[in-house]
């Protein structure tokens, strides 16, 4: 249970909003969930709904509107490529094929061994760094093909 | 993580805003403080009136940042004063394509954001803030948060903040990826818990904004405006920029260019060119076809108006808007409708699905680009995405939604003659530079005449 295992979290996130505006908490506290269960699964969508006093099926519409609430399992390391317009200028649709090459699956897919999730991602803020990564939301700046596979090898080993 | 290069040129002596450039350690409170931080802030508690900041901030004609270039005293004096509470809601969505000036300064000067959000709550005498930032703002929302933890444990925020009887608390508040909460009605209902879709103005937010109470939606840029501002003077503000533009702005250029990087510059002083010439200029020294100055939203210019003047009023003039100011740079190895299909692309996946017109027309439009970059569209397309663009404009709830008919309806305009070049020479698929994208999204046969995916 979430209200046990992260009681701390929880109470920090609920502190934000005023007490009558718990709802407010709803992506905070999905983000808390997703770390606990690697997705936003029924378990997750339900005690974040009882948590801010809401129908789950609102919570479900939620982790539905927005990118990053993930809807199914993903892989240890979720790698988004950019590959918007300012990054494919810079050579990114090129660099995402290399991507997925060296990982051995379509953007999109999860590698079978449960290691990595490939996906591209729409603009990420970072265009002058093109290309531009982040690894469970952390940057890589200026891959290369090579720096790539020194990541993917290092992580790999991890 | 740090590691922003900044601005390569210096254009500017002293920066306003990426001061991080010039001090490269001011996201650290003792730096900040040390090179002039907070004094604005201690300025503006100890000897001046909340009606006063506001004052100062419309003298100096600074304009909303964050797209559309609104008068941000202007806005502050919206709020009503006998409606509590207020509220402070700072944009930090960043989710143009072609921008990431936001980011550097919350990476590289944080403080200064936050002291322009304190100067902004004691302006509109509100008690709470909120700074909504992009999902993807997972490791700058680090940085900001530990700034904040600093100016509170500084006496900078917190309950009666220098003696003043004045109480301010300052939240982050992540999205979790949607172009759309960029908008600020769809910004609050995201706050609220609701999905990220806009509202129906008026009620504007200055009325009924976050919990239907008067709310301020400022920028991140337009607020790291406000502490030099509230130090310094109107008047020392104006030293920069023209009349109708005051001040400095940053220019986020990407795209064919050398060094691409933000460069902050005095509004309406160099033209779209010299921006070029500052971020080194096109790779391999090759011809300008077209700019972006607001990246996707931007109807796109031709290089015929590379002398346009960095302001509002210029790039306006000229048949854009500045926007945000992220210049998307193209040379002449771009394919303009491969250009303008990755932006349609951007659009129908950032559609919030609110507005009949904007979900449907980015899909169909989307469809049609595919078609023809697959080598099997015909000239009837090429006027088919005019009218989709025709019939979403102007029937949206929100600007997505004429933002999204930009890359459509200005590219037919200036390079219409390269959509029926590209029809003429793709006949049957044959494809060169475009393949690996559309090959993956299955769109295309691979080389090995397999269709990958859908």
């Amino acid at each position: 249970m979430l209200k046990e295992k992260r009681a701390a979290d929880i109470e920090k996130v609920l502190a934000k909003y005023p007490p009558e505006r718990k709802r407010s908490a709803v992506m905070p506290l999905l983000y808390i969930a997703q770390e606990e269960y690697g997705y936003c699964n029924d378990e997750a969508v339900r005690e974040v709904a009882e948590i801010i006093g809401c129908d789950p099926t609102e919570v479900r519409s939620i982790v539905g509107f927005y990118t990053m609430f993930y809807k199914q399992p993903v892989g240890r390391y979720v790698i988004d490529v950019c590959d918007d317009l300012p990054c494919a200028l810079r050579g990114a649709d090129k660099f995402v094929t290399h991507c997925e090459k060296k990982l051995g699956i379509r953007a999109g897919q999860t590698t079978p061994d449960g290691k990595f999730t490939l996906n591209t991602v729409m603009c990420i803020a970072a265009c002058d760094r093109a290309p531009v990564a982040q690894v469970n939301r952390e940057y890589h700046y200026d891959l290369t093909e090579e720096s790539f596979d020194r990541l993917v090898d290092e992580l790999s080993r991890s | 993580m740090a590691g922003f290069y900044g601005t390569k040129n210096k254009t500017m002596d002293r920066h306003v805003l990426l001061r991080d450039v010039d001090v490269p350690d001011i996201r650290e409170y003792d730096v900040y403080v040390a090179n002039g931080g907070y004094e604005a802030w201690k300025k503006a508690l100890t000897t001046m009136k909340p009606d006063e900041v506001t004052a100062v901030v419309k003298d100096s004609g600074l304009r909303g940042r964050g797209g559309a270039g609104f008068p941000t005293g202007v806005k502050w004096s919206f709020i009503p004063k006998d409606v509590f509470p207020k509220y402070v809601v700072v944009n930090g969505d960043e989710s143009e394509a072609g921008t990431f000036k936001d980011h550097q300064i919350i990476d590289g000067n944080p403080h200064q954001l936050i002291e322009g959000v304190a100067l902004c709550a004691y302006a509109v005498q509100a008690k709470t803030s909120y700074i909504y930032l992009r999902g993807e703002f997972y490791e700058p929302a680090k940085t900001l948060q530990k700034a904040i933890d600093e100016a509170y444990a500084h006496g900078m925020l917190g309950k009666n903040v220098l003696g003043s009887g004045f109480d301010i608390d300052m939240y982050i508040h992540m999205g979790a990826g949607a172009y759309i909460c960029g908008e600020e009605t769809a910004l609050l209902s995201s706050l609220e818990g609701q999905l990220g879709q806009p509202r129906l103005r008026p009620p504007f937010p200055a009325v009924q904004g976050l919990y239907a109470k008067p709310t301020v939606i400022n920028n991140v840029e337009t607020l790291a405006n406000v502490p030099p501002i509230v130090l310094n003077g109107a008047q020392w503000y104006r030293q920069y920029g023209t009349e109708k533009s005051p001040g400095t702005k940053i220019f986020c250029v990407s795209g064919r260019v050398k060094r691409p990087g933000n460069y902050e510059l005095p509004l309406g002083k160099y033209t779209v060119r010299e921006l070029i010439e500052m971020a080194g200029g096109i790779i391999d020294g090759r011809p300008v076809k077209g700019v972006l100055p607001a990246g996707s939203s931007a109807p796109i210019l031709p290089a015929s108006a590379l002398d346009t003047k960095l302001d509002y009023e210029s790039v306006q003039a000229a048949g854009s808007i500045l926007g945000s100011a992220s210049f998307v740079i193209l040379d002449d190895t771009v394919d303009i409708v491969w250009a303008a299909r990755k932006m349609v692309r951007f659009f129908k996946h950032e559609s919030c699905g609110k507005c009949t017109p904007c979900r449907e027309g980015t899909y169909w439009a989307l469809k049609l680009y595919d078609k023809i970059l697959s080598g099997r569209g015909t000239l009837e397309d090429v006027n088919m995405i005019g009218e989709v663009a025709a019939q979403m404009s102007g029937k949206c709830f929100c600007l997505l939604g004429e933002f999204a008919t930009s890359p459509m309806q200005s590219t037919l305009k200036h390079f219409r003659a390269e959509y029926e070049a590209f029809i003429a020479n793709h006949q049957g698929g044959k494809m060169n530079g475009y393949t690996d994208e559309l090959i993956r999204e299955g769109v295309i046969a691979g080389p090995d005449g397999v269709i990958a995916r859908h």
